[in-house]
């Protein structure tokens, strides 16, 4: 079995009185899709968020590969190979598929100012490796459509070559033709090697694509089970009533 | 901004008619440029602090203290020193630099919101402003110094005029051809040629327009050899903002603190999430806008010879004013700064225009107040119809 990419070990997070993440561990490994699953308020985007080097984690230990690491902030885990693509695409909509897809990392001339010829050439390339129908790639992101913009999310990943994606609720905006090629996308990465966590409501994404699932309920882990041990029924379960499958059912209340 | 230009060409036609030639004069536009540029180069600024979300209210308090300063510095400091007014001028700026950490420090690390911090050194400044010389006003100022503000000897003259009319057409024309060239290496969707060339004829008739309607303005501090009066050419200050638009144009275009401006005001949480500083950028911004205060103190000043704690009253509206009339958008994430510069000239054309009809400044005030509205209108009927 390969060595995993990433380990999270005993992880905590509260803000104030709320305990968001409450001792959750779990790993990655190179070419494997992790589920992330849970109610709102399940601590799933704490969790990643933690990963993703938004918020700093209260208690817990991140390795990556093997070597823990601290991450105080999104450039941190960039710099470790994390890359994420967050729910709301966090794209700034007045700026085209180049600037937001080299934002923070932009390309520049020998004199210090932007490459934006390089960039937009950069930019139209690999967009167009991921999704060969896209070549708007000139205007502001707020006149594409949700696939397109999901393109271009998944573009800035890709680009600086991540060995690690985030990807919260990457289908929650599309239609079933997109939902379709982000499934296509996440099935290519695995090949490549990558590892992804993938936060999503979607039970049947979920079945299509992921190896393992990671359940939480209240910021506690529920479990961490084998997609292939395990029904949608038993996965709702562990959503629902925070069970794992297969224990004796719990004593009903009162 | 094409509708800009041409709202403002209708409003010098106007005032043409009503004033009967005396507007579009020699003279009188030689003033309104002067006039103009004080303001026109903290609305520059201001399109970075609108377009990053965030307000600055103080400028106007703030040009009141650093120009205090300066003058107060240069006169009774610095007034036997060598190089005493340029030393003044580093002195108003390392004020301006520090007033702007201040008030950034507060917006960005200490979540204060930027109308309450700068509303804040609304007063603060003023106050300041007066107690640097306990509300004396302070003068004469030095003579060089005086040409900063674009008086009678405050101007390029008309050789050096025409060379500068000369590098913009330049400029202009390479701009235009290069963004044209660059287009082309990735997109076929270039537009008509002949519309860049109609950008191209039209900039370069106004510029050389401009200047030679500068030349023609008599200068009667120097008389040529017929002992007939020179031409005054540019003023000063007109060339200090020609140099402020060009920083601030290529810092919002090519400069990655400019992205990030932009960046910030479409999507503050994206920019962060990208890995970008927001909380310096926001100082920063305020820092440039400290700077670009002092320069519009040294302009008015120097063109006041004076140094009083009452000038720059209501320029942090007409900045914002300009801002927004140049097409700013208050939500953040649009705005021009050459857009800022047509705005400025609006407010000072009428302002100029309605002075030459004799409108008391009490009716100024309430007309330039409506142009706002209609102007901020305009802002919302447009971000209207893009969210649709």
């Amino acid at each position: 079995m390969t060595a995993p990419l990433v380990e999270m070990i005993g992880m905590h997070k509260h803000f104030g009185a709320i305990r968001a993440v409450d001792d959750v561990s779990c790993e990655l490994r190179p070419g494997e899709v992790v589920g992330l699953l849970g109610h709102n308020g399940a601590g799933k985007t704490t969790l990643i968020k933690m990963l993703a080097g938004v918020y700093p984690h209260d208690g817990g230990t991140i390795k990556v590969r093997g070597n823990p690491v601290k991450l105080a902030s999104p450039r941190d885990a960039q710099l470790v190979g994390i890359e994420t693509i967050y729910q709301h695409l966090a794209l700034a909509d007045n700026l085209d598929a180049a600037g937001n897809l080299f934002l923070g990392r932009e390309l520049r001339t020998r004199w210090g100012t932007l490459d934006t010829h390089r960039m937009a050439h950069e930019a139209s390339k690999i967009i167009r490796r991921i999704n060969p129908n896209f070549t708007q790639t000139h205007l502001p992101v707020r006149a594409l459509s949700g696939g397109q913009r999901q393109t271009v999310a998944i573009a800035r990943a890709l680009y600086f070559d991540a060995r690690i994606l985030i990807m919260d609720e990457p289908t929650a905006a599309l239609g079933p033709g997109e939902t379709r090629m982000v499934k296509q996308i996440i099935t290519g990465l695995k090949q490549e090697g990558i590892g992804i966590f993938l936060v999503s409501h979607e039970m049947r994404d979920v079945f299509d694509v992921c190896d393992r699932l990671v359940v939480m309920k209240n910021g506690k882990l529920v479990g961490t089970v084998r997609i292939s041990d395990v029904t949608e029924e038993d996965v709702l379960g562990m959503i629902i009533l925070g069970k794992r499958p297969g224990r004796a059912e719990p004593s009903p209340p009162g | 901004m094409v509708s800009m230009l041409l709202a403002l060409l209708a409003i010098w036609i106007a005032l043409e008619v009503l004033t009967h030639g005396l507007f579009l004069s020699p003279r009188n536009l030689y003033n309104l440029s002067i006039q103009t540029s004080a303001i026109a180069v903290i609305s520059c600024g201001m399109v970075f602090v609108i377009v990053a979300r965030q307000i600055d209210l103080s400028v106007g308090s703030l040009l009141a203290f650093t120009g205090m300063l300066t003058a107060y510095a240069q006169v009774k400091w610095l007034d036997t020193t060598p190089a005493g007014w340029q030393l003044s001028i580093a002195i108003g700026l390392a004020a301006g630099i520090a007033v702007g950490l201040f008030q950034g420090w507060w917006i960005a690390y200490r979540g204060i919101p930027a109308l309450v911090v700068t509303l804040a050194g609304l007063l603060i400044y003023r106050g300041a402003a007066f107690l640097v010389a306990k509300g004396e006003t302070i003068a004469p100022l030095d003579e060089t110094y005086q040409k900063l503000g674009g008086g009678a000897t405050g101007s390029l003259g008309v050789a050096a005029s025409w060379a500068v009319g000369g590098l913009a057409c330049a400029w202009l024309a390479w701009q235009v051809w290069s963004t044209r060239r660059e287009r082309a290496k990735y997109t076929h969707d270039q537009g008509p040629a002949w519309l860049d060339v109609v950008k191209v004829v039209v900039g370069v008739a106004a510029i050389l327009g401009f200047v030679a309607v500068m030349a023609s303005y008599p200068n009667r501090t120097e008389l040529d050899a017929d002992g007939e009066p020179t031409g005054m050419g540019i003023g000063i200050p007109v060339l200090i903002l020609i140099v402020v638009v060009v920083v601030l144009t290529f810092l919002a275009h090519r400069t990655r603190f400019g992205r990030y401006v932009f960046a910030y005001g479409g999507n503050p949480e994206s920019a962060m999430l990208a890995g970008i500083n927001t909380r310096w950028l926001v100082v920063k911004i305020f820092v440039m806008m400290g700077i670009l205060s002092t320069i519009a103190a040294v302009i008015t000043t120097a063109r006041l010879n004076a140094g009083a704690n009452s000038i720059g009253q209501l320029a942090e509206l007409y900045a914002i004013s300009a801002a927004v009339i140049g097409g700013t958008s208050l939500a953040g994430g649009v705005g021009s700064v050459p857009g800022a510069v047509i705005g400025a000239l609006v407010i000072q054309s009428l302002d100029n225009g309605m002075v030459l009809l004799d409108v008391s400044s009490a009716e100024r005030q309430v007309l330039i107040g409506l142009v706002l509205i209609a102007a901020v209108w305009f802002d919302v009927v447009y971000t209207r119809r893009q969210t649709r």
